[in-house]
């Protein structure tokens, strides 16, 4: 068989997981706020309400799909596409698990920690353009914000990755995991990783740093306008994104698929699971916990803070690389 | 192999034509991301992987983000332009063909000297897998080039940037609004301080 054909099979699977993975995310944080807020969250469809996504995926499909009268027609429809279509190249390149015969991932891509930033930096396109194709007052503000905010937080995060590729001496995800074997990056890195962690939740514009669609400013940010399924699109974006934010954590901080303290009884892709879902649920546990910091502070603190401290650390990092031989 | 040429050579042309007609300048950025794109393909088949991913995060993601972030959400309000088209100065045409007769003639001379050293494709197949470390177009390769044989080059090209960053910000002036308003807050809080001092007496 050629090789396209596995590529094929294994893009259609991965896409099946990882939209059932952003279901029950969204299901996850819904129920998990719901107990930090002393509420029960959905409980009504299924049991445990573990059929909410279904109802909330056909409620999004059967409603209208509205547009504004001065809403750009070619842009506006685009948008969510490119959100979606960001979301989900990323995964392209993200190793599952150990994988002599390339089995856990499609590509085994030498500059793969470069395709993710690549990617990634391409994902504000959709945002920002659906947010001016939107013709209205309240989605352009949002997009302005969103626009600012993920470029300057795009470069503490690109100089929080060269600490990880330094001390791991290759650009290939593969190749990081197999060098944190014993001692995993968020020890000798630990500096990177908070960086890491900060510029991760900004880049998903998730609370605290959800300006981009602070309700109590903007009603709902670059999708005020959006409806139906292309407003569902954005969202799954968003989730996807995270999910990918928790994999990239997970694979250039936490380890990969290395099992803790050599527990090896569960396979690698089990602690990968294990390790995506923690940072997932640290996602949560974050917006149910902080509120909404101002946007001039959030703006400050990334340009006079992350950005030296994250550069320093660069520096610190290569010296001590360099001194050590 | 041939259709990872030509398709990406199609949408590349296209888009670039997208990009010089389009009516609204929005529309122009889109085309040049798509423009962008193609050429990150076109390294990647070259086997150039870190200057295709560079392609991506330096021009798609952040410079054409600047540019969106200018054209489509600081002048928003701005109709599309409904003149008529410009008339081109008549040195245009005579211009054109001048670059195009220079170009022609470094791609000519470049290779009659064989002065561009691109590995023919069996040398690299031979070399290992494309995009494999240590291979030609691999971050270790391209890294090692760069900062031994184009040191020079690379530390020039970083001091003239620095001079444009310079440029910038001594035409910008420092009569920024930012600066006046800090200006016209301390000669507030000056005021202030010596009506409360006045006060005291």
């Amino acid at each position: 068989m050629p090789a396209w054909i596995f590529v094929f099979i294994k893009s259609a699977i991965l896409l099946f997981v990882v939209v059932t993975a952003f279901a029950y995310a969204m299901l996850a944080e819904r129920k998990i706020m719901g107990w930090m807020q002393l509420r029960p969250g959905p409980n009504r469809v299924g049991p445990w309400g573990l059929m909410q996504p279904a109802a909330d995926a056909a409620k999004l499909i059967l409603k209208e799909d509205l547009a504004p009268r001065t809403a750009d027609p070619l842009l506006y429809r685009l948008a969510p596409f490119i959100s979606l279509l960001t979301a989900f190249s990323v995964y392209a390149v993200i190793p599952f698990g150990a994988s002599p015969a390339g089995i856990w991932s499609i590509g085994n891509v030498n500059a793969g920690v470069l395709f993710l930033l690549a990617i990634m930096s391409l994902g504000v396109y959709g945002i920002s353009l659906g947010g001016w194709a939107s013709g209205s007052k309240y989605p352009l503000l949002g997009s302005v914000r969103s626009t600012a905010q993920m470029i300057s937080y795009e470069l503490s995060m690109g100089l929080s990755f060269a600490g990880v590729l330094l001390v791991a001496g290759t650009t290939s995800l593969d190749g990081i995991v197999h060098a944190q074997v014993g001692l995993w990056f968020f020890i000798p890195e630990l500096v990177a990783f908070v960086i890491y962690v900060i510029t991760a939740v900004a880049e998903t514009n998730r609370a605290p740093f959800d300006l981009v669609e602070a309700e109590t400013e903007l009603v709902a940010g670059f999708h005020t306008e959006y409806s139906g399924l292309r407003f569902g699109l954005f969202f799954i974006a968003e989730y996807v994104n995270m999910l990918t934010i928790s994999c990239i954590a997970t694979l250039l901080f936490l380890g990969g698929w290395d099992a803790p303290f050599g527990w090896t009884a569960l396979p690698g892709v089990a602690w990968f699971v294990v390790k995506v879902a923690a940072f997932m649920f640290f996602y949560m546990w974050l917006r149910a916990t902080l509120p909404r910091i101002r946007y001039d502070r959030l703006m400050a603190f990334g340009w006079k803070v992350l950005l030296p401290v994250a550069t320093l650390n660069v520096i610190v990092t290569a010296v001590v690389i360099a001194v050590r031989g | 192999m041939s259709a990872l040429f030509w398709v990406p050579a199609v949408v590349l042309i296209a888009s670039a034509l997208w990009t010089i007609t389009a009516s609204k300048p929005v529309y122009s950025v889109v085309a040049l991301l798509v423009n962008f794109t193609a050429l990150a393909v076109f390294f990647l088949t070259l086997s150039a992987e870190f200057l295709a991913m560079i392609q991506l995060i330096v021009y798609s993601g952040a410079i054409l983000v600047l540019f969106l972030f200018v054209i489509a959400l600081l002048s928003s309000g701005v109709a599309p332009l409904s003149l008529g088209p410009n008339r081109l100065p008549r040195i245009a045409l005579p211009a054109a063909i001048c670059i195009a007769v220079a170009l022609g003639l470094v791609v000519a001379g470049a290779a009659a000297t064989h002065v561009l050293p691109v590995p023919a494709p069996a040398a690299l197949r031979s070399a290992g897998p494309a995009g494999a470390a240590n291979v030609f177009g691999s971050v270790q390769d391209f890294g090692r080039a760069l900062f031994t044989t184009y040191l020079l080059p690379f530390e020039v090209t970083a001091l003239i940037l620095m001079v444009a960053v310079i440029g910038v910000i001594v035409l910008a002036g420092e009569e920024t609004p930012y600066v006046a308003t800090r200006r016209r807050a301390a000669e507030t809080r000056k005021a202030m301080r010596e009506a409360i001092a006045r006060e005291g007496d």
